[in-house]
């Protein structure tokens, strides 16, 4: 904590004053090789590398990159694919795609690796910098030549077991690589050798929490959220990135009776077992020293009668001081949420014009299916919009632009028919935001399902328990190009088929919305009308697309499961 | 916080001889991240990979005469307060199954104390009172409630629940009967395809998640007409025309098999591409419907459907 104190008096009007403390000790640093990435240069503009979840803090996922144009677009082509391999045999990687590996793989962990765990798969960041690419999923963290493809190390955690769902990517600071594990360690590798530094544990693994996120590097503080389906609290943390010591831990909901939004609970029982999961990377203004992120649903998950309330800070955007963790502002955008419709999406921020006045702004698409836009500096609301088009559960939004949810359409004995479903109306994935075409790109689900109450119990289910839900179709799923003064869509496209699922987006500045479509193809689309300019059909897209520049070739990279494809100009 | 990390689909095609409804698999929501496991490391000559859980459920099962005796301690010292399912009861303790305090707890070290000495007034509960019980019996109470914590299901949900039928049918046949007839008899008949379907679909749940999805359930009816799959007309740059049923449809390509037997693929893009493609979904007012329906219209003619016996 004396380090976080020594930080906070820096920070004291000097808004870059968190990187002073950021040279502290690096256990990576080499005496004759430089830090891979100092957390000064993030404050940089986005141009070559890709070195956070979304490129840079903005969560816009825009690239200035230029030599992939619109014209251009047409004639990407395969640059290399590689497969990510979790076995390990004799203490090898094994790729089947490669000739025998001489890459001797790392393992770390708590467990015994006892445990069977779902196959590789990306869901998060792919790291780009120095033309490493730096990868993960559950249990396992990787590194790749970025012009090749070439396997570079491996890591394997032995679990102790949890809930395998994803890994949304590492973080880098100077030369040390961060993820995070499904049994709730924050693991600290060397990125150029993958060994391990150290491993801290970051949530109570009896309590059923599982971690997820790709932790945020701010300065000397790496951001660190959990994730839990088991009607525990939620909460952000912070450590040192060069020792991995707690700096400062943030529930998301109430936790002693003497909270000021505790009213929104009935008693601190309901708020100690509330949810608010913090599992999505949030987004930094380094003008206001703010971080901004999206917080999970409240618990028990389809049953609130036993937290009868608006639940905050459950479904809400939430502005956090990044040398406390004190929250600055937050805002709402599910208020009792009862589908287990979390808000982690990564909020986006860019300037605009609202109203004819320029305005900082910060945008998120909701899972609940309703966009907003708010002033970022003060939280204060400025446009809300259904843009899930078939979403039915609300009856419509509040004088403060938060949706205003029907009871009649939590889940019932007899059934609720629902949309959207229990996925959302968009999930996990990250949308994009041009500022050239200042418009907010994401996809649309439009499923339908019928909820039924199966726990009627009085106290209220526990975890996502208590209910029954049947998929009953779909009205055609989409995606959106929205106007973020407005909400509305400036075009969107209707994807062919029933169902499927879209995936995240990449924009650049020459025009170019690069997404998957609901049919297994990656496509790159026109930004200002949603022309489609390009597919290929590599499968459905399980990571966010990003681009980076080596040696004068712009590379577009997708993932899909457990396979990176990156196409350049041949 | 269900991280729905993918959705797998598999848009069924309809075809199967007497279906009940028009029969269509709709997208079904699958983890993906639930795929069949691989093992990550080869096991030992006795090793066995068990599903990654946690601590709760990793115990080794306790001695069930200890468990039992600690079920009955529990019913008469702790039931009241706790609730008899642990979730908590009427007299304001908190649930065990969700407690901090239970799940942290090895092998009674931290339940015992508890159950010995009570506890202050904390985190907007009631005191707890001691219970004057010798520590083996306090023990046996510690492994009941972690028997029961084992129990626990995925992503938090209780124990299982005693099977308590619940009904659905709240709403009125009559009414429901009105609703078919104006909706859904150009394409059903309760005397054709849908007689007996109460029979078939004896569940009422089960009865509406079909007629809602369009999705074919129960046992065939001989001789009842097979469902139109999803037919495609694709009209080609020369100007003829290629029909036949549905197989493939994105922006790019669609594909098609004919009556013939043949398959056929077309690019939709760029100057050799099909001049126009015509879906023909037989379960587009389904989906057209869901847009519609109050939940009261829903459950209507579910109501009304389970009189089709």
């Amino acid at each position: 904590m004396i380090r976080v104190a020594r930080c906070a008096v820096l920070l004291v009007g000097a808004s870059l004053g968190l990187f002073g403390c950021a040279l502290a000790a690096d256990p990576t640093q080499s005496a004759s090789l430089p830090p891979l990435l100092p957390p000064a240069q993030l404050l940089q503009p986005l141009k070559d590398s890709w070195p956070t979840y979304a490129g840079d803090y903005s969560g816009r996922r825009y690239s200035s990159l230029r030599q992939i144009d619109k014209s251009a677009v047409a004639h990407l082509s395969l640059a290399w694919t590689t497969r990510l391999n979790g076995e390990v045999r004799d203490g090898r990687s094994r790729n089947p795609f490669a000739p025998p590996s001489s890459i001797i793989t790392n393992v770390g962990g708590e467990g015994k690796g006892d445990y069977a765990i779902p196959p590789p798969a990306v869901k998060g960041a792919v790291l780009q910098v120095d033309g490493v690419l730096y990868v993960t999923s559950p249990d396992n963290a990787w590194a790749f030549d970025a012009r090749s493809g070439t396997e570079l190390w491996h890591f394997f955690w032995k679990t102790r077991g949890g809930t395998h769902i994803a890994s949304r990517g590492p973080a880098l600071w100077n030369s040390s690589l961060f993820f995070e594990t499904p049994d709730d360690y924050l693991v600290s590798l060397n990125a150029r050798t993958g060994h391990e530094n150290w491993h801290v544990p970051i949530a109570e693994f009896a309590d059923e929490y599982f971690s997820t996120m790709a932790p945020v590097v701010i300065g000397n503080h790496l951001l660190v959220g959990t994730g839990n389906d088991s009607d525990a609290p939620g909460f952000l943390q912070s450590f040192d990135p060069a020792t991995g010591k707690l700096q400062w831990k943030r529930y998301m909901v109430p936790m002693t009776a003497d909270d000021p939004v505790l009213k929104s609970w009935p008693s601190l029982d309901a708020a100690r077992h509330g949810g608010g999961q913090v599992w999505m990377p949030g987004s930094y203004d380094p003008q206001t020293d703010l971080y901004i992120t999206g917080t999970g649903n409240p618990t028990p998950g389809y049953t609130g009668v036993a937290r009868l309330g608006d639940n905050l800070y459950t479904c809400s955007m939430v502005a956090v001081r990044v040398a406390t963790g004190e929250i600055i502002w937050h805002y709402q955008t599910s208020p009792h949420d009862t589908h287990d419709w979390d808000s982690s999406q990564t909020p986006i921020l860019f300037d605009g014009t609202i109203d004819g006045k320029p305005r900082k702004l910060v945008a998120t698409a909701a899972r609940n299916g309703y966009f907003f836009t708010l002033d970022r500096v003060t939280g204060e609301h400025l446009v809300s919009y259904k843009f899930g088009t078939t979403a039915n559960w609300s009856k419509g939004t509040k004088a403060n632009g938060q949706p205003d949810p029907n009871p009649e359409k939590s889940a019932t004995v007899p059934g609720s028919l629902v949309s959207p479903f229990e996925g959302g109306v968009t999930n996990y994935q990250a949308a994009a935001f041009n500022p050239d075409t200042g418009l907010f790109y994401t996809h649309e689900n439009t499923g339908f399902n019928i909820l039924y109450l199966t726990d009627p119990d009085p106290r209220g289910s526990m975890g996502l328990g208590g209910k029954r839900f049947s998929v009953v179709g779909y009205s055609g799923n989409a995606f959106q190009a929205i106007d973020y003064r407005t909400g509305k869509p400036a075009w969107r496209h209707v994807w062919p088929g029933n169902g499927g699922t879209g995936t995240s987006v990449l924009t650049t500045a020459t025009g170019l919305v690069f997404t998957g479509d609901t049919n297994g193809n990656f496509v790159a689309m026109d930004a200002t009308n949603g022309d489609l300019l390009w597919h290929t059909g590599i499968g459905n897209i399980s990571a966010p697309p990003e681009t980076y520049a080596l040696d004068g070739h712009q590379y577009v990279l997708a993932s899909v499961g457990d396979a990176l494809f990156a196409f350049v100009l041949n | 916080m269900d991280q729905r990390p993918d959705w797998r689909h598999s848009v069924g095609l309809a075809g199967g001889l007497g279906a009940l409804l028009l029969a269509a698999a709709v997208a079904t929501p699958a983890a993906m991240g639930q795929a069949p496991a691989r093992n990550a490391i080869p096991p030992g000559p006795a090793g066995i990979f068990g599903q990654a859980t946690y601590p709760g459920k990793q115990r080794p099962p306790g001695d069930p005469a200890v468990i039992a005796r600690g079920q009955a301690l529990f019913g008469i010292n702790c039931k009241a307060c706790h609730g008899a399912d642990l979730r908590g009861g009427d007299l304001g303790g908190p649930n065990l199954l969700r407690s901090a305090l239970v799940l942290g707890d090895q092998s009674g070290e931290a339940i015992i104390p508890v159950v010995q000495k009570g506890r202050p007034a904390s985190q907007g509960g009631p005191p707890m009172p001691a219970f004057a019980l010798p520590r083996a019996d306090a023990q046996a109470i510690a492994e009941y409630i972690h028997s029961i914590v084992g129990r626990k299901v995925n992503q938090g949900g209780p124990p299982p629940l005693p099977e308590k039928p619940l009904d659905i049918l709240v709403g009125d046949p009559g009414r429901g009967a009105q609703y078919f007839a104006a909706h859904c008899r150009s394409c059903h008949s309760a005397s054709g395809d849908l007689r007996g379907i109460a029979t078939r679909i004896a569940n009422p749940a089960t009865l509406q998640d079909s007629w809602v999805a369009g999705r074919r359930a129960g046992a065939p009816v001989p001789g009842a007409p097979a469902t139109p799959p999803t037919q495609v007309l694709v009209t080609l740059n020369s100007g003829g025309t290629v029909q036949g049923t549905l197989k493939h449809l994105d922006d790019f390509t669609v594909s098609l098999t004919t009556a013939q037997g043949q398959y056929r693929s077309f690019i939709r893009q760029g100057p050799q591409g099909v001049r126009a493609v015509q879906v023909r979904d037989p379960l587009q007012q389904h989906r057209q419907l869901l847009t519609q329906y109050t939940d009261g219209d829903m459950h209507d003619v579910t109501a009304y459907l389970a009189t089709l016996k």
